[in-house]
């Protein structure tokens, strides 16, 4: 098998180390989704105003009931870390749509006629969620100032919760982004999106400890990752005193399940296309 | 009716060349989904340096066929390499080796000109250093070069589809794959689009593979031809060698229904299809 013949003119000669392609081609997928999003930021912003509006008045209501035991905090800051877990997961797990969207635009199949390696490309998307992660915290930042929400705001808890939310936000794009090689299309991604988010919202430790659930739900919360995504926020944003694990362990927990849904996305990536 | 490959080979440049003499070459190449034989047993043989055109009705195979060797979809039987490369054994090395412009206008309409360029080279590795040279030449040479920095959401299909050759050139593959390049454009744009890829095979050698049901993009632009039919390859050959095979002055309309029956049953013969059509061309 010869690679070059006379009068045919290569340009890709010598293949640099696989890793270092592989962290440009992330950075270079996750670099025109920032672009865009800074270009155009309604969506997200848009997407704002829903967890505005749970602390405003969900929060207001339930902390005046005091119906949920959240020990010697108040029910408002128990709740902002969750909430904003909840943003994340409600931005990122329609994220699959873009996926169906860049199909029918015949992007995928331009990436996946190039040779960049398909893990770079879904690596590249799961750091782009990220970034809308990061903007979802910094909009509970704003809510929790204005509202005088008692929260951690030291450097370090700051900087956790931004990783977290990024992190959080890889997680659920990832998996909407293998419900998005499996459906194939937008109607029927936005049935099985809506589907999905209300169990993983629920069945979770968002808005209330699990010690208050009933047994099955409490084991169904302990399978989900947003329990531990905000456990993790929980801890940093209000101290340790409502959560089961370190931050260390979740943010450990959260990151392998990424790392293996990230895998199960680069396997089925190629299939949109067939 | 011919299935073979003696039509498209030109010994002299496979002498010239040495080793494999064929950009593109496919054995038995199959596919099936289900029941559905979407391409059945495609043999051909592209000569380097060939723009060779994929004739045929929707649903004839071509597409299948681009993307079996385009690497997107794994035949169910049969062999083909590109460039060398064997499109089962060596895909990552046949995506190293080739470009290839989707049917849909899939640049991205959120980013400037330039930006999906940039992104293009970065994926293809291309070093920084030679990016920006590279980035400018594919602009100028695509005639868009004072749109480079404006988003592509504001340009004509036209100018869409000369960013994306440029997007596929970028790296100078060996073999460049455009599935229906001119679909959708105005007859200027579909002008502009050929006359690039002319000058593509001429400045850089590039072999092109294009599909269309087209007769004047096949007849303009493509030294060989296959035409498609129910999966199968019908017929092969040059455009002139293959309106010689059907009649003394057939136009390649007249091949193309030859060759892909359907409308022959609903329309009568090809010769009446044929007579309408010069009265129609006498009429202006």
């Amino acid at each position: 098998m010869t690679s070059a013949r006379p009068g045919v003119q290569l340009a890709v000669s010598a293949e640099p180390p696989a890793f270092f392609a592989f962290f440009q081609q992330t950075a270079a997928i996750a670099e025109i989704e920032l672009k865009k999003l800074i270009r155009d930021p309604t969506e997200v912003l848009a997407r704002a105003v829903q967890p505005v509006l749970w602390i405003v008045i969900f929060g207001n209501v339930f902390s005046r009931i005091r119906a949920i035991p959240t020990g010697n905090v108040s029910y408002l800051a128990f709740m902002t870390p969750g909430i904003l877990a909840q943003s994340v997961l409600f931005v990122a797990i329609f994220y699959g749509i873009a996926v169906i969207w860049e199909r029918d635009l015949g992007i995928v199949h331009k990436l996946l006629v190039s040779p960049a390696q398909r893990a770079a490309l879904v690596y590249g998307k799961a750091t782009s969620a990220g970034f809308r992660g990061a903007v979802q915290a910094t909009i509970i930042y704003v809510v929790a100032f204005l509202l005088h929400i008692q929260i951690r705001w030291t450097p370090l808890s700051i900087l956790g919760v931004f990783a977290g939310a990024m992190l959080g936000s890889a997680v659920f794009a990832t998996l909407s982004f293998i419900v998005a090689c499996l459906v194939k299309s937008r109607e029927r991604f936005m049935g099985v999106g809506q589907l999905m988010t209300m169990p993983l919202f629920f069945a979770s430790n968002a808005i209330y400890p699990t010690s208050i659930m009933p047994h099955w739900l409490r084991v169904v919360a302990y399978l989900n990752p947003l329990t531990y995504l905000v456990d993790a926020l929980r801890t940093l944003m209000i101290g340790a005193s409502q959560s089961s694990h370190s931050v260390l362990t979740n943010f450990g927990i959260v990151a392998l399940i990424f790392v293996i849904l990230a895998a199960v996305a680069t396997k089925l990536y190629p299939s949109l296309v067939r | 009716m011919s299935t073979s490959n003696t039509a498209v080979t030109s010994p002299a440049d496979a002498t010239s060349l040495g080793g494999e003499a064929f950009a593109i070459e496919t054995f038995g190449l199959t596919r099936r989904f289900g029941d559905l034989i979407a391409a059945n047993h495609v043999t051909l043989h592209v000569p380097y340096g060939a723009i060779f055109g994929l004739l045929g009705p929707n649903g004839a195979g071509k597409t299948t066929t681009i993307k079996m060797l385009t690497t997107m979809l794994e035949p169910s039987e049969g062999t083909a390499s590109v460039a060398g490369f064997d499109i089962v054994k060596a895909p990552a090395k046949v995506r190293r080796m080739i470009g290839y412009v989707p049917q849909m206008l899939s640049a991205d309409g959120g980013l400037t000109g330039w930006e999906n360029l940039d992104l293009s080279a970065k994926l293809y590795g291309i070093r920084r250093a030679e990016r920006k040279r590279r980035i400018e030449d594919a602009l100028h040479f695509m005639g868009l070069t004072e749109f480079g920095r404006k988003l592509v959401k504001t340009y004509s299909g036209g100018m869409i589809r000369r960013l994306e050759i440029a997007q596929a050139m970028l790296h100078r593959p060996a073999v460049l794959f455009l599935d229906e390049p001119t679909i959708g454009l105005d007859p200027v744009a579909r002008r502009s689009v050929w006359e690039r890829l002319l000058e593509l095979r001429q400045n850089f050698q590039m072999t092109v593979l294009i599909t269309t049901h087209g007769m004047d993009e096949a007849d303009e632009l493509c030294d060989h031809l296959a035409i498609m039919h129910l999966g199968k390859v019908a017929a092969i050959g040059t455009p002139a060698d293959l309106k010689a095979n059907v009649g003394p002055d057939a136009t390649l309309d007249d091949v193309f229904v030859h060759f892909s029956g359907g409308i022959i049953q609903e329309e009568g013969n090809y010769r009446d299809v044929r007579a309408t059509r010069r009265t129609a061309s006498r009429l202006g």
